[in-house]
């Protein structure tokens, strides 16, 4: 199995390959991983790849997947130009 | 400029959405429908074939006409219900107020309750080479289908045997595409036996116990590397094969989308059985966080005629909590609820019913 070959979070192009390195170097929690290898952090905001992060981090762990804690989901859901929100100050 | 505000505003023109705004305005309730898509209906939008349940929620009747039926409802209110389509909810803040993307215009609207009918989104599966050009999420596959008419191949397997998959296997067919193989990793088939039935007349094989371990090809999909599973769902050596195939269809499951309840703080659980993380809900639909309600998927996954009830029984739910109270409260507050137990009363919906116990301890809501 090549874990190279096999995509995570297509938005940041992570495969399992680096997800798994960054659990070997000990980071477990989402959040950490989120930060390391900007997974969710694309496009879709992890609609894609939160589960499977979770399910590889509660394999990692062995502990149910109801465990992993899932990720702060912070405003803008998707992606807004800098130019729409000025224009919107501006007007209010 | 002053902010606009509603009284009431609904996150998702789908199924449960249009429903909510339908009876909210019966009740007397103003309410805004907030849709990303270009057009009202949701997934109802590409469901060619006829749905179960009894005829309160359009038994015998194509989704598309469903969408009809609940979206001509909504235009038939057009004094009490607003429309924005083509735009998406990007922010939800705690004084009440959401912020918009409509185009490239950017804005905040404040609201007193809000409903969020937002629906579940399709998951997805981690194989060798799972990012080939040619391997789909099932629904996406309908939608392309049946909403733009465009096919995603010539010789098609399908993985997941739920009803989707299913569905969408017989709808490809019927568009002239060749089904090869429908592959289920457990040991038996997910959906109803009459759409597998209807698969199987027509020469379409689903192996249980069966699943892909790598997709191969240059540029595109080329074909696949099927595995037969053990009891632990671990790969069996020796058991593969190759099928040639130039699109794949994954139908492994919906996830409820519920990133808008999360960045505000409501309280969610990961329940298994309801498709994944659910905002924890009262008797009234309504999450920990005040006046902000839930309805359809994203509170469980389960079909369409449940999210069409359950947004009915959260628009009238909603509206009493804002002071109107529908003329006719009592009858339809039964009615809604005594259909939403008919339609979880079957073998699928036990699973919903445990999910909702597991939700809240041992109390029967949603």
């Amino acid at each position: 199995m090549s874990k190279k070959d096999i995509m995570i979070c297509r938005c940041e192009d992570v495969s399992l390959e680096d997800l798994h390195n960054v659990l070997n170097e000990g980071f477990t929690s989402i959040e950490e991983i989120k930060r390391i290898l900007r997974v969710g952090m694309g496009a879709c905001q992890g609609n894609t790849c939160n589960l499977l992060v979770q399910r590889e981090v509660a394999k990692f762990l062995n502990i149910p997947l109801s465990e992993v804690k899932t990720q702060k989901v912070r405003p803008l859901i998707t992606g807004v130009k800098l130019k729409s929100i000025l224009e919107n100050a501006n007007e209010s | 400029m002053f902010m606009k505000h509603f009284r009431l505003i609904i996150i998702g023109g789908g199924p449960a959405g249009l429903s909510a705004a339908k009876i909210a305005a019966e009740s007397g309730v103003k309410s805004l429908i907030i849709e990303r898509d270009f057009k009202l209906g949701g997934q109802l939008v590409k469901q060619t074939h006829m749905f179960f349940g009894s005829e309160k929620q359009y038994a015998k009747t194509r989704g598309i006409n469903i969408a009809k039926i609940l979206i001509n409802d909504v235009e038939q209110n057009i004094n009490m219900i607003t429309v924005m389509k083509n735009t998406t909810v990007v922010g939800l803040y705690e004084d009440n107020v959401l912020t918009v993307l409509q185009g490239e215009t950017y804005t905040k609207i404040s609201f007193d309750s809000l409903v969020v009918a937002t629906g579940a989104s399709e998951k997805f599966l981690a194989f060798e080479n799972n990012d080939l050009p040619g391997i789909y999420g099932a629904g996406a596959v309908q939608t392309l289908m049946n909403v733009h008419g465009v096919l995603p191949g010539e010789k098609v397997v399908m993985i997941g045997s739920g009803n989707i998959g299913l569905i969408v296997s017989y709808q490809l067919l019927q568009a002239g595409v060749n089904v090869l193989k429908v592959l289920e990793a457990a040991p038996t088939i997910g959906g109803y036996k009459v759409h597998a039935s209807k698969l199987k007349r027509l020469g379409v094989d689903i192996l249980t116990n069966h699943s892909i371990k790598k997709a191969i090809g240059k540029d595109k999909l080329e074909k696949i590397l099927v595995s037969e599973l053990d009891d632990k769902w671990e790969f069996i050596e020796g058991s593969e094969f190759e099928i040639e195939t130039d699109a794949l269809c994954i139908s492994v499951g919906l996830s409820p989308m519920g990133n808008l309840l999360s960045m505000i703080g409501a309280e969610m659980k990961y329940i298994s059985k309801l498709g994944g993380l659910v905002p924890v809900i009262d008797h009234h639909h309504e999450t920990t966080i005040k006046n902000i309600y839930v309805a359809g998927d994203v509170c469980g996954v389960e079909e369409a005629s449940s999210a069409i009830v359950e947004g009915y029984l959260t628009g009238l739910l909603v509206s009493e909590r804002l002071g109107f109270r529908h003329k006719d409260f009592d009858n339809l507050y039964d009615d809604y609820n005594s259909q939403l137990d008919n339609l979880r009363s079957g073998p699928f919906g036990v699973r919903t019913l445990e999910g909702l116990q597991e939700l809240r301890g041992e109390r029967n809501v949603k």
